[in-house]
């Protein structure tokens, strides 16, 4: 291996053939990526989830996208689960420890949005869906014109995005689209925790798109790896072949050794 | 890149895709869930058993025979009323749900349909009430209570507050199943204002069931509290927070201290005015909390000795708490006025209601 891998070995004044600094910085960070994946992928997805919530609560606001992630993207009975592993685990509800230590305007939100246990039935009520797609508007717009308070706070919004079922809430998005000029998401650029809530549970595809999207480019931070990593190891139902197939060549290009092999064959398995 | 060579052999896709992996994995986990629900389960039913005031005899006859003296007690002329009172009477949930399922099979109809044809007033809806499994009970009292004509912010709380976690949970999943809607989407969509502030996260609790307790907290948040009411600020966030996310054992402990250290009970605080229904609201919500006996006995009070009985309220504490805690209850009742509650039952109602009342709540003739 050190004769093949010239690159990685330098040959100092003392004639010791040692390891490049960065060379194994790099080693360590790119099976960081495949233990994670392992790890994520052999827990029981409840103890996984539980997990993954004390973990973003622990780091704090800028890593509240990832309890958005697991409340919307799962399954009511999975985030029921959740719920249930992490009494287990952290002797407290993940309710208690969201609402005494989220100290911000998006304290009710996320623990309405992690008490949910979402009807799963495909029966949607559509004069309720227009009401409520204005209702949304109005919340929005008022938010951008007086700035007093955020749409997030405003109650009408929380409940309607934390007890409606998914398709009833895709029904308020097409509604949404007819009576304003842009979407619900585009029209929440200001909010983004408001708007990756809408996303994930309207347009997931879109979420996961940008997921991969934002992973694999040139500069994608820590951050942007890891949630790449969490998606392909937690999202088991959801049909990522399609997505994955528009990055395929980045995937080829930018990603290395064993994390690139499980890359591949989780989409190619999806494939079959 | 050298490293590809190394790991190819590892089949990385196969091992974490395979579908044999997958559905082994699954099995498992099926299976050490179901273990772990029933086990949980059990040492719910068997708390429970103690302070019920069900009666099941014995020997069970079989659920044929009792489909079968069910099906002689609607035929000809009149029902046989003392027949299902006997019967239904004396059968727990799961006893109810098999003779449900197995009246379906044998006769091709369902058992409350007959029972809505044959029976009528007060005594049709308590057999159709008990009837019901515990769940789908719930599921029911709470739909009627986001009726307009029925609306009740009370029965809401009252179920949200004295079930346990996993019964208010099977609630919620049997009202999916009837409703095709969630019950949290109901109470949002027909509670406004501060109750609804208060009952959105009471319903979608779910609540940690040890008897774990962290003492600082409590101090903390007995503090926390005693701001709040002083400031008269009832529905602050942090008040409802605490009571709809902490565990009874831990509010326990906080309204523990708060009373050792502000000299109150809480509720003797919350008293300020009279005539608030949001206080009112609050005041009950800390009582089905800590010690529901005692809620339940002053519902019964009221229900009973007021001028015209309130049939609907006896119907729904007697058919609750049968098999759960209605010993407690009819103890604490009898603590408070002196009478037991079977006399009560007796003095204000009749007939077959009566009846039914008097064996659910384990009356036993002299």
């Amino acid at each position: 291996m050190r004769k093949g891998c010239s690159k990685f070995f330098l040959e100092d004044e003392r004639q010791f053939e040692r390891w490049n600094d960065s060379a194994i910085k790099s080693l360590k960070a790119e099976f960081k990526l495949f233990k994670d994946v392992v790890v994520l992928s052999l827990m029981h997805p409840w103890e996984r989830d539980a997990r993954l919530l004390k973990k973003a609560l622990k780091k704090g606001p800028p890593h509240y996208n990832v309890i958005v992630e697991i409340a919307c993207t799962r399954s009511s009975d999975q985030l029921l689960g959740a719920r249930k592993a992490y009494h287990s685990l952290f002797d407290r509800s993940i309710e208690e420890d969201l609402a005494s230590h989220v100290k911000g305007s998006e304290r009710k939100l996320l623990v309405a949005l992690v008490s949910a246990y979402r009807y799963e039935g495909p029966k949607v009520k559509e004069d309720a869906a227009k009401s409520e797609a204005k209702a949304l508007l109005n919340a929005i717009k008022n938010n951008n014109g007086d700035h007093k308070k955020k749409a997030m706070e405003e109650d009408e919004v929380i409940w309607i995005l934390t007890t409606r079922s998914k398709p009833h809430l895709k029904v308020v998005y097409e509604q949404y689209k007819k009576i304003s000029a842009k979407t619900i998401t585009e029209d929440l650029e200001v909010e983004l925790l408001l708007k990756e809530i809408v996303e994930c549970l309207c347009t997931p595809q879109t979420y996961f798109t940008r997921v991969f999207d934002t992973a694999l480019r040139e500069d994608a931070k820590e951050d942007a790896k890891k949630a790449l990593t969490r998606l392909v190891a937690t999202q088991e139902d959801v049909d990522l072949k399609g997505i994955a197939a528009k990055f395929e060549d980045k995937i080829k290009e930018r990603v290395k050794g064993a994390y690139k092999d499980v890359l591949l064959g989780v989409l190619a398995d999806d494939r079959k | 890149m050298q490293y590809n060579e190394l790991f190819k052999g590892w089949r990385l896709e196969k091992f974490l895709n395979s579908e044999e992996n997958r559905k082994s994995n699954e099995a498992w986990v099926d299976q050490k869930d179901k273990c772990h629900e029933s086990c949980v389960i059990q040492k719910e039913i068997k708390e429970e058993e103690a302070m019920a005031t069900l009666t099941v005899p014995t020997t069970v006859p079989s659920v044929s025979e009792d489909c079968e003296q069910l099906r002689k007690a609607f035929s000809g002329w009149g029902t046989n009323e003392g027949l299902i009172i006997d019967i239904l009477g004396h059968r727990n949930a799961e006893q109810r749900n098999l003779i449900r399922k197995t009246y379906a099979e044998t006769y091709g109809e369902d058992l409350l349909k007959a029972l809505d044809k044959e029976l009528s007033n007060d005594f049709e809806r308590l057999v159709l009430l008990w009837a019901l499994d515990p769940a789908e009970r719930d599921a029911l009292l709470a739909n009627e209570a986001t009726k307009r004509w029925t609306s009740s912010n009370q029965v809401l709380m009252e179920i949200a507050c004295t079930r346990s976690a996993n019964q208010l949970l099977h609630a919620r999943q049997a009202y999916h199943a009837r409703y095709k809607k969630s019950l949290e989407e109901d109470v949002a969509h027909h509670t406004t204002g501060d109750f609804r502030k208060l009952l959105l996260p009471l319903v979608s609790s779910y609540r940690y069931e040890g008897e774990e307790v962290n003492m600082t907290l409590a101090k903390t948040e007995a503090k926390l509290l005693h701001e709040k009411i002083s400031d008269k600020a009832y529905s602050d966030d942090d008040v409802i927070r605490v009571l709809a996310t902490r565990s009874k054992a831990q509010i326990n402990a906080t309204l523990n201290h708060y009373k050792n250290e502000y000299g109150n009970d809480i509720n003797k605080d919350l008293k300020a005015d009279p005539k608030d229904e949001f206080l009112a609201l609050l005041r009950s919500t800390v009582k089905c909390l800590v010690y529901p006996e005692k809620y339940f006995e002053k519902v019964l009070r009221l229900a009973i000795n007021r001028r015209g009985t309130d049939e609907g309220a006896l119907t729904r504490v007697v058919c609750t708490r049968a098999e759960v805690d209605l010993k407690i209850i009819a103890d604490e009742y009898q603590r408070r006025n002196s009478v037991p509650l079977t006399r009560a039952i007796v003095k204000d109602t009749h007939g077959d209601y009566e009846k039914l009342l008097l064996v659910l709540a384990g009356h036993v003739e002299n």
